[in-house]
């Protein structure tokens, strides 16, 4: 039997409705009585001292309320922001996270830092004000390149990191390696570039903070993917308020991939400064201060080498990478370059030894964290483009190559010597079913075709491989995650019949509130209208972890289906009180309890019913139907794929023209097909902006942001893109009752090492990230 | 966003006559209006535009095609008349910006502005237009001094611009892949005064291309002007292109221009 709109139909998305006529009710839609506005002073100096901040004359002008600056914080006893994940370095030592005030206490260490909050009656006087404040910086010397950083002599920008160096970092067996190299018939050697990415989401991050002062709670409405972690450091570590009188609400929130999960100044400095002056403070983010202080994304060198036997099985492969961190250290950003991107290393291949080596450093640039798959697209970036590299120095094909070196589907639980164990997967079937759908076999005949038109064709692979739903826990905990990693839910019934949910994962665009109740129709009959999904407030949930890292469905999900679980238990002891049969003999399916081998059944909404006006109930039971769970799972997950990416380039001017795009993921079970193609496609387009148009560029010498706007940071449109083949196949992830994988972030990291291997492929040689048409037609006329 | 005083007069002399020092004109404001939203521009009024009559509006005669200062890129995109008189720059107004940009853009606006990759100074150099205002004629040639610079005063207000219809006229051009605004756009023109062609985007203003020109007059063929290079030296450089990428896309959009004259 299935169920109307249960798991597997594509249903369209229940909350597009409210998003699309614009009743969405986004953070800069919520006004308060008496609301102030709050204005950030910013630095327009990469690298600065303080001498002086002279309020005097902004403190005077029209509407200000208040001016705050980092003393003023300080003095006030908050505390620094800080990086929850603790890395060690090569030599045991811990990592460096210099002091990171809400506002610039004696320095500036990139543009855009903060260094004063103006508060005024409207936004307009903020700013006038705000241009009446006078700074005596003394200018210093920036470093914005990662290299030039870690280089002997380079400008030293926190006391706390000589060098500049955070941590040095190694994973995997050096002598294995280092033997397997000695002893190898071919090595190949390839050093990448992943381009600085700027996340880019359609809301600017935003902030309104309240103070109650008859209650003494502060209450902060954020553009946040986890509400709850964004109270507990504000609590726990910035002294802000008590995490029971600190509520922090995540209202629709439009798109995050990644840059809010994180606890910024702004927002801190917002809710700090609503119980100072007393007032509602709303400060939101224009598109420049995005551009300048939205945590970037990638931004690695790396240098890699492949070890391989006469018939070209892999022997051995080493990696070493400098990661740029920028000026400070985010929220998670020390775990994106180590244990989300070393431990991906192994990719979908059987590699006997692996060894990396990761340098991170502090540069004066906008700080550098999780994006859009976080370390994966970097590890990915760099397998791919290392197979694509061997497979040509080797004269095999690259699917020959990949093929010939693939884990087998046989080989599961496989454990990689980068500490992950593979749980399920079917490579080669991605593998032959993509290169089924492009045709292949037919390319030679085509590029035949556009070389006889003028254009250069090429063809390119990406095996990919991603470890999704962090978790478990106890397995974070042990490489230096400073929280859980498990998720929570609350099934509640009303009296009625209907259903509110209340999840600790956050919805920003993902559909959840379509996807989760799909499961509860699924599971418990009640159709979606009649099912509320709740999340992204800390006075309304269960405490949660929030969503990133494809981990709402892996992980939330699951504790759901937890939640239903213990519903589904409670229901049918009630049902057999009722219908006076033992609990053995009641079964359940779809939300209808019967009595095994009678006609005799009950529906869900009855047995709800009944457990709130419980006239005829069993005695030991208690009213209500409300259950909730936490649930930490087994293992990662792990989706993995092949995306196949055809280009045709025109050599006059170096434009590439994707014609052709396959794509095959392995998601475990699916939900909902049609938000799961949507993923893929969004994935997919930013995949291929990082590949061709995207690219953050600081300005060498004076550290300034170029590409500050939508005039010079290029975003995908649709028509950069091509048409999409997509499919998925569907290994059950064994590691979650719903047997599911992640989807978000599969096509953002296949698409960039699938469409640089094409262009490479087309032009014989190896070229960086964005490939414009400027560095395309240079290499076409460079020999 | 600086506070600002706003008039909105129904006639030029009106316009013109209330303009003082630090005031702006304002017409379809795609420029004007995020330069102030910015703070990177401040004006004391903005007089608009959009109210007065005169400057709006196409009119075609068998040698003239003469478009109001006040017509937005979208009219003349969609106008039947420049189609079928000068198609190239129907299709020149079509590319410009994105559907939200050609509502509110206007010619007037356009060239006042002077930006160094817009397109219509291509079309108005490469057809060897006429700029009128409210006190003279001026020649498209002269009318583009430099860098953001015209030969507007203060007070001069642009009524309209008229093109002679060539012969045959084409445009192509390479978008900034972020801003869209012409990389190097290219205007090529058959016209009863010879063969003309313009460039823009490459360089700090508009400019012709005498080499190419020269090259056309004898053979008005793409295969005439693709392999005539542009001196780089002189030319844009910044993020998304170099000066010899830049005269590289000026060979190659003016063949493609040619190609596509009609
Ligand atoms: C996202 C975006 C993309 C764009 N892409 C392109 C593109 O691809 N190609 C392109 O060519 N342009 C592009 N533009 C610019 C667009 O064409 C604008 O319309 C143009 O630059 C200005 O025209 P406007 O009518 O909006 O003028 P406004 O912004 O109102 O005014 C511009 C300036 O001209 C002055 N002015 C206006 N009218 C007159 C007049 N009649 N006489 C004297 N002075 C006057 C104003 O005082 C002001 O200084 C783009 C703009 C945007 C925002």
């Amino acid at each position: 039997m299935t169920v109307e709109n249960g798991i597997g139909a594509s249903v369209r998305r229940k909350e597009d409705q409210r998003f699309i006529t614009g009743n969405g009710h986004y953070l800069d839609d919520i006004n308060r009585v008496g609301q102030t506005y709050g204005y950030f002073l910013r630095s327009p100096h990469a690298f600065a001292k303080i001498n002086n901040i002279d309020l005097a004359a902004a403190k005077a002008a029209p509407g200000v309320v208040d001016i705050f600056t980092g003393a003023d914080m300080v003095a006030d006893g908050i505390g620094g922001l800080i990086c929850g994940w603790g890395i060690t370095s090569k030599d045991g030592s811990p990592h460096n996270a210099p002091p990171h005030n809400s506002m610039a206490v004696d320095a500036v260490r990139h543009v855009g830092d903060q260094v004063a909050f103006v508060i005024a009656e409207t936004l307009q006087q903020a700013k006038d004000a705000a241009e009446l404040i006078e700074v005596d910086y003394e200018v210093l010397t920036p470093v914005t390149n990662i290299s030039k950083a870690l280089a002997p002599g380079a400008p030293q920008i926190h006391e706390e990191a000589p060098g500049n160096l955070c941590y040095d970092w190694e994973l995997g067996d050096k002598a294995a390696v280092d033997a397997a190299f000695a002893n190898a018939a071919h090595i190949s050697k390839i050093d990448l570039i992943n381009n600085r990415l700027s996340p880019n989401p359609m809301e600017p991050r935003a902030a309104l903070g309240e103070y109650d002062a008859g209650s003494e709670e502060l209450t902060l409405h954020t553009t946040s993917q986890n509400p709850h972690v964004a109270r507990l450091i504000m609590s726990a570590f910035l002294g802000i308020a008590p995490e029971n009188k600190l509520r922090v609400i995540a209202p629709d929130v439009g798109g995050g991939f990644g840059s809010k999960i994180f606890v910024y100044a702004e927002e801190t400095t917002t809710i700090w400064a609503a119980r100072k002056i007393n007032r509602p403070v709303k400060w939101t983010a224009d598109r420049s201060e995005a551009f300048l202080t939205d945590a970037h994304g990638r931004d690695h060198v790396s240098h890699a080498e492949l070890a391989m036997d006469n018939d070209g099985k892999i022997l051995a492969f080493r990696v070493s990478t400098q990661a740029n961190m920028g000026a400070y250290l985010s929220t998670f950003a020390s775990a994106v370059p180590t244990y989300l991107y070393g431990t991906l290393l192994s990719g979908q291949y059987k590699i006997p030894s692996i060894y990396v080596e990761v340098k991170a450093g502090f540069t004066n640039t906008t700080a550098v964290d999780a994006y859009r798959g976080a370390g994966r697209p970097e590890a990915t970036y760099v397998v791919e483009r290392m197979m694509d590299t061997a497979a040509r120095d080797l004269g095999m094909d690259p699917t020959e190559f990949r093929l010939k070196n693939f884990i087998q589907p046989d080989a599961y639980p496989y454990e990689t010597p980068v500490i992950m164990t593979y749980d399920s997967g079917d490579y080669p079937l991605a593998m032959n079913m993509a290169k089924e759908m492009i045709d292949y076999n037919g390319f030679a005949a085509r590029k035949a075709q556009s070389e006889a038109n003028g254009k250069i064709r090429g063809i390119g692979t990406a095996a990919y491989i991603e470890a999704c739903g962090i978790a478990p826990s106890a397995a974070v905990g042990s490489l230096g995650a400073g929280v859980g990693l498990w998720e929570s839910a609350e099934v509640r019934f009303n009296p009625t019949g209907s259903v509110t949910v209340f999840t600790g994962s956050h919805s920003h665009g993902q559909g959840h509130e379509t996807t989760f109740a799909q499961i509860i129709a699924d599971k418990l009959g009640v159709p979606i209208e009649s099912v509320e999904v709740v999340h992204g407030d800390t006075s309304k949930v269960p405490f949660g972890m929030g969503t990133y890292g494809s981990r709402s469905l892996a992980v939330g999900g699951s504790a759901i289906v937890k939640a239903v679980d213990k519903i589904v238990e409670k229901s049918k002891k009630i049902a057999a009180h009722l219908m006076e049969a033992s609990v053995e003999d009641i079964e359940h399916e779809h939300g209808v309890f019967s009595v095994a081998g009678t006609d005799k059944q009950m529906t869900m909404g009855e047995i709800a019913f009944a457990a709130y006006v419980p006239h005829n109930y069993p005695a030991d039971l208690e009213p209500g139907m409300a259950e909730n769970a936490f649930y930490d799972p087994l293992n990662f997950t792990f989706p993995a794929g092949t995306h196949i990416a055809e280009v045709e380039i025109d050599p006059t001017t170096g434009v590439v023209d994707i014609v052709d795009w396959a794509a095959v993921d392995d998601f475990g079970n699916i939900i909902n097909p049609m938000i799961v193609e949507g993923q893929v496609h969004g994935g997919v387009a930013q995949g291929i902006g990082q590949a061709l148009l995207e690219g953050v560029v600081y300005d060498d010498e004076s550290g300034q942001l170029i590409t500050g706007s939508y005039m010079d940071y290029c975003m995908p449109r649709a028509d950069d893109l091509p048409n999409f083949r997509i499919t998925t196949t569907n290994t059950p992830c064994p590691s979650n009752p719903l047997g599911v994988k992640g989807c978000g972030e599969a096509g953002a990291i296949a698409a960039p090492a699938a469409l640089m291997n094409a262009i490479v492929n087309a032009l014989g040689k190896d070229i960086d990230m964005p490939a414009t048409p400027e560095k395309i037609w240079r290499a076409i006329n460079s020999n | 966003m600086y506070s600002f005083d706003y008039e909105r007069p129904s006639g030029v002399n009106e316009a013109v006559s209330a303009i003082r020092e630090d005031d702006k004109f304002l017409a379809g404001g795609q420029t004007l209006l995020p330069t102030l939203k910015l703070r990177l521009a401040q004006a004391d009024k903005l007089i608009d535009l959009s109210g007065i009559a005169e400057l709006k509006g196409i009119s075609v005669s068998e040698s003239e095609v003469s478009i109001g200062a006040m017509t937005r890129h979208v009219d003349v995109a969609n106008s039947a008349d420049v189609k079928s008189a000068i198609p190239a720059l129907a299709y020149l107004a079509s590319h410009i910006g994105d559907a939200q940009v050609r509502n509110r853009g206007t010619i007037g606006g356009s060239i006042s502005n002077n930006d160094p990759a817009a397109d219509y100074p291509a079309a108005l150099v490469g057809l060897g237009a006429t700029v009128h205002t409210n006190k003279r004629s001026i020649s498209a040639e002269d009318f583009f001094v430099d860098l953001f610079e015209t030969a507007l005063e203060e007070d001069e207000l642009v009524t309209k611009v008229t093109f002679p219809v060539p012969e045959k006229a084409g445009y192509a051009k390479f978008p900034n892949p972020a801003s869209r605004f012409a990389l190097t756009g290219v205007f090529v023109a058959q016209t009863a005064q010879g063969v003309r062609v313009a460039v823009t985007g490459a360089g700090p203003c508009v400019f012709r291309q005498t080499d190419m020109e020269a090259a056309l007059s004898s053979n008005f063929s793409a295969d005439a002007v693709s392999g005539i290079k542009t001196e780089a030296s002189g030319l844009s450089a910044d993020i998304h292109a170099s000066a010899d990428y830049r005269a590289n896309l000026i060979s190659v959009m003016a063949a493609r221009a040619v190609q596509a004259a009609s």
